[in-house]
């Protein structure tokens, strides 16, 4: 049995409203979306708020809708559930809505929310556990110790992001909508993270995200995302891969974009191999040699560590498996990539 | 301590509860509705699923707070929803459940029932794939799943008959 620690929770009926409480609840307040992330970090007591600030009831926080310019405004507290199987989200971003439908199992899929997905804590199996074992084995820089288990010597923490959405969301150059105190903001989601496992974002947990905005997609836009776990349902990722490839008419990639996660702090994107695939024809001989020299580059960038559960030298194998998995299922329409 | 208003099993409830207190607690230690099961209390193997307005809801991870103005659904509901709309017997499901021997020590059996209770709700006729898909958040540790989808299959027909 594991009990929350103790708590009150309070339901705002608008954004406003639930900043307000947030500033009254003077640094003690955490914004409750779907409780999937939160509620077993508090049983393990990583984290004991004493005012939770729930967002449910926060009408403009829910749903999907399309700008006439096909631009796609989603609600912070939509759940994956819906972002998995809207029909139009699933033909213009195919890998946001592949990433959303292999996070955990359908039931968490339907509580959680897209914006408790990005702003999911990292993870390190030193971390994700209970007191009581965390206690036995001597704590960690990340809660409550010093020193990290991971790198022997380490001054950061490595603890790994593991959204699977996050990956797909930087792919697709979303753009985070926040309500601060002091008014509103908007940012690239790229320019969201920061390299510290201990909180790997520039932003304080008392702000709030109001949506995710993504920007129409090409004509010719194919997607994928690519995820390694040990089973086929449940687990977080032990390596996760976003595709994206936007295209002319006749198939020749006129930009792309990866990036993966479960490695360190940050979604981890691949610069130099999108480089690579841009000019290439998808089917062509000059697709192949390009998927090729981007497996080869992603196993050299992408390097697992020993944070989250599995062994990081099989991760690290399957490293280019993935890649050039994910890049053929991207280009033919096919993915996700989920091989078990 | 909070006065919850809870809507469980067609029934309101008005029960007394700390605030910090999940669905689960709320129905197993004040409710006295044991059926949900207490597994690993942190989201892993789905033992303690109830529908929540006919969704499948993780109760160990959902507070009793937010279960408020929502119809909640457990193991204990399905047989008198099912006298109340005239059924003979037990539930379709958990009728095939036991004739198709889907089960053994039987703690996954209340979230693996209710699981399928929304899929079949919304999917009268389900594919084996869906079925998996549907049960994919209820882990089992005795059966092997093969009767269970079985059963699910067996409870399908028989609903649409
Ligand atoms: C067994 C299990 C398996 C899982 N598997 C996966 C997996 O495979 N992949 C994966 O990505 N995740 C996984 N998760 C984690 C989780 O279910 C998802 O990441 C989910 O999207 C989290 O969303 P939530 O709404 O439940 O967030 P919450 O738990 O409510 O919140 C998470 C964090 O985000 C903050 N927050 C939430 N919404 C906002 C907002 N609008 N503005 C500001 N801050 C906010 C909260 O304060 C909290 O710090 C798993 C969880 C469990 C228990
Ligand atoms: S990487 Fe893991 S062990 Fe090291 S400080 Fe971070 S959470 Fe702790
Ligand atoms: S007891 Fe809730 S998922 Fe295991
Ligand atoms: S019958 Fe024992 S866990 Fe399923």
């Amino acid at each position: 049995m594991l009990r929350l620690p103790k708590f009150s929770v309070l339901h705002p009926s608008s954004v406003a409203e639930a900043m307000q409480q947030m500033e009254d609840s003077q640094g003690q307040g955490r914004f409750l979306a779907g409780g999937t992330d939160l509620h077993p970090n508090m049983k393990h007591r990583l984290l004991e708020p004493k005012q939770l600030i729930a967002l449910a009831g926060i009408e403009e926080l829910h749903g999907i809708s399309f700008a006439d310019d096909g631009s796609c405004r989603i609600g912070a507290m939509t759940s994956l559930h819906e972002v998995a199987t809207h029909p139009r989200l699933q033909s213009s971003y195919p890998a946001l809505c592949q990433a959303a439908g292999l996070v955990s199992g359908p039931q968490l899929r339907h509580m959680g929310t897209l914006g408790g997905n990005v702003m999911l804590d990292t993870r390190c199996q030193w971390y994700n556990q209970s007191y009581f074992w965390r206690q036995a084995l001597g704590f960690c820089m990340k809660k409550d110790g010093s020193k990290c288990h991971v790198v022997e010597g380490g001054s950061k923490c490595v603890a790994a992001a593991s959204n699977d959405t996050a990956p797909a969301l930087m792919t697709l150059q979303a753009e985070l909508e926040w309500a601060q105190a002091n008014g509103q903001s908007r940012m690239p989601i790229a320019n969201l993270w920061q390299a510290d496992g201990i909180w790997n974002k520039k932003v304080a947990p008392k702000e709030l995200l109001v949506a995710i905005h993504l920007p129409a997609p090409s004509a010719h836009h194919f997607g994928a995302y690519g995820k390694l776990r040990d089973r086929g349902s449940i687990d977080f990722p032990l390596f996760g891969l976003a595709v994206t490839l936007d295209c002319n008419t006749d198939k020749t990639i006129l930009s792309a974009g990866l990036c993966a996660v479960a490695l360190q702090a940050r979604p981890w994107p691949l610069k130099k191999a999108e480089a690579l695939l841009v000019g290439t024809r998808l089917g062509d001989e000059s697709f192949l040699a390009a998927v090729e020299q981007v497996a080869a580059l992603a196993s050299k960038q992408c390097r697992p560590m020993p944070n989250i559960p599995g062994d990081h030298e099989y991760r690290q194998a399957m490293v280019p498996v993935y890649t050039r998995h994910t890049l053929f299922a991207a280009a033919e329409n096919r993915g996700p990539v989920h091989l078990l | 301590m909070r006065v919850f208003h809870l809507q469980v099993n067609g029934d309101t409830v008005e029960v007394a509860a700390p605030e910090h207190w999940t669905l689960l607690e709320v129905l197993r230690y004040k409710l006295g509705l044991t059926g949900s099961k207490q597994g690993c209390d942190k989201g892993d193997c789905g033992a303690c699923t109830v529908l929540l307005d006919g969704t499948p809801t993780l109760a160990c991870l959902c507070l009793a707070a937010s279960a408020e103005g929502k119809a909640i659904t457990t193991i204990e509901g399905l047989l008198p929803a099912h006298r109340a709309q005239g059924g003979k017997g037990a539930d379709p499901l958990q009728d095939a459940f036991d004739r198709s021997g889907a089960l053994q020590c039987g703690f996954c059996q209340p979230g693996m029932i209710l699981s399928a209770k929304a899929l079949l709700n919304q999917n009268p006729n389900p594919s084996l794939q869906e079925i998996r898909q549907a049960l994919a958040g209820n882990l089992c540790r005795c059966t092997g799943y093969t009767q269970i989808f079985e059963a699910i299959q067996a409870a399908a027909k028989e609903m649409q008959n």
